[in-house]
């Protein structure tokens, strides 16, 4: 389907989702409830959560779709529903399990989501993709963000700043240090790159 | 343009994010810095590592289940929300009558009445506290808003 007809035929059904019919907003979830899994799968690590959280994002854009404004597009809309769901899920998570560190020469602590990281979440779990999905597990989730898009969305860069609200140089110059990092954490494992 | 210059194009060459002339460019320093070369070559290897790294997918009842999931916690959404209203509104009918019932018992002893009067309002100065301390930190959540 070319990009134009999705857009109004998405539009239409989401006017039909302003007037309450959740047969409207069935067919909006179909559409993108496999992407907002594999999104919240890569910024918590384990498939409950990304479930639980995809769905939470669901139910809160339903009960707030007045504010997206006629003409928008659902996803990008709904996307900054479920990052900001799921970065207080990971805020959350780390005051529970971790003893609160002081920063160290203005770095972040990044607390231990990669604990949290399960294997089983992996179709293929040969002892190198369990390293790197343990390492994205270690990111600081602004890093992790980056790297699931590219990654595991494939979107350009142009849809990456689209998604995180800034532009094309800030998104390259964050998966620069995303990357440097997921390589360091990888070389610090054994891993020769 | 220093090595650190370069460092953030080195991300849209292997993404093919550049444009002719920023490839160019790139590309002439490539040639002459063995350091930025070498990086390239790592980051190279870290993305094609990256890309076979492929999450499962749940299995398909999992999504024939989804909707039914949503579905339901949209209804209870409204449910929970009307429980909510009713409970609080029928505990603040009941509390005040019973207290104001409580009060004018002349069976009991005006100690007794004023040491529950005085529990209950420790309690609602408690309570608001702790509303008023929550409040106050979501009102300053920046996640909190889910507009765009």
């Amino acid at each position: 389907m070319d990009t134009a007809r999705f857009a109004d035929e998405e539009a239409a059904i989401l006017q039909r989702c302003r007037q309450g019919s959740r047969e409207a907003f069935e067919a909006v979830v179909h559409r993108y409830m496999k992407d907002a899994y594999r999104i919240a799968l890569g910024l918590v690590g384990n498939h409950d959560d990304a479930l639980e959280l995809s769905q939470e994002a669901f139910y809160r854009a339903w009960r707030h779709l007045r504010l997206l404004e006629p003409g928008r597009r659902f996803f990008p809309w709904f996307y900054q529903i479920l990052r900001n769901l799921c970065f207080s899920f990971l805020r959350r998570r780390r005051l529970r399990h971790t003893v609160p560190l002081p920063t160290y020469e203005g770095q972040e602590v990044t607390g231990a989501d990669g604990d949290w990281f399960d294997p089983d979440a992996l179709t293929e779990r040969d002892e190198q993709k369990q390293a790197v999905w343990r390492a994205i597990g270690k990111l600081k989730p602004k890093h992790r963000e980056v790297i699931i898009l590219r990654h595991f969305q494939n979107l350009t860069y142009e849809q990456i700043a689209q998604a995180m609200f800034c532009n094309k140089g800030t998104v390259m110059s964050r998966l620069y240090h995303a990357r440097r990092q997921l390589k360091e954490l990888l070389e610090k494992g054994g891993l020769e790159l | 343009m220093t090595c650190e210059g370069w460092k953030d194009l080195l991300m849209g060459y292997l993404d093919g994010e550049l444009d002719d002339e920023q490839v160019r460019r790139l590309e002439a320093h490539l040639q002459s810095c063995e350091a930025c070369r070498k990086e390239l070559d790592g980051f190279r290897k870290l993305v094609a590592i990256a890309d076979e790294v492929v999450p499962q997918e749940p299995e398909d009842k999992i999504w024939q289940q989804y909707w039914s999931g949503l579905y339901n916690r949209m209804e209870r959404g409204i449910g929970w929300i009307l429980f909510g209203v009713a409970a609080i509104a029928l505990l603040l009918a009941g509390g005040f009558a019973a207290i104001r019932e409580f009060i004018q018992d002349p069976t009991v002893s005006l100690l007794l009445k004023v040491g529950v009067v005085a529990m209950l309002t420790g309690l609602v100065i408690l309570f608001v506290s702790v509303l008023r301390e929550r409040l106050f930190f979501w009102s300053r959540d920046r996640y909190k808003d889910v507009r765009r």
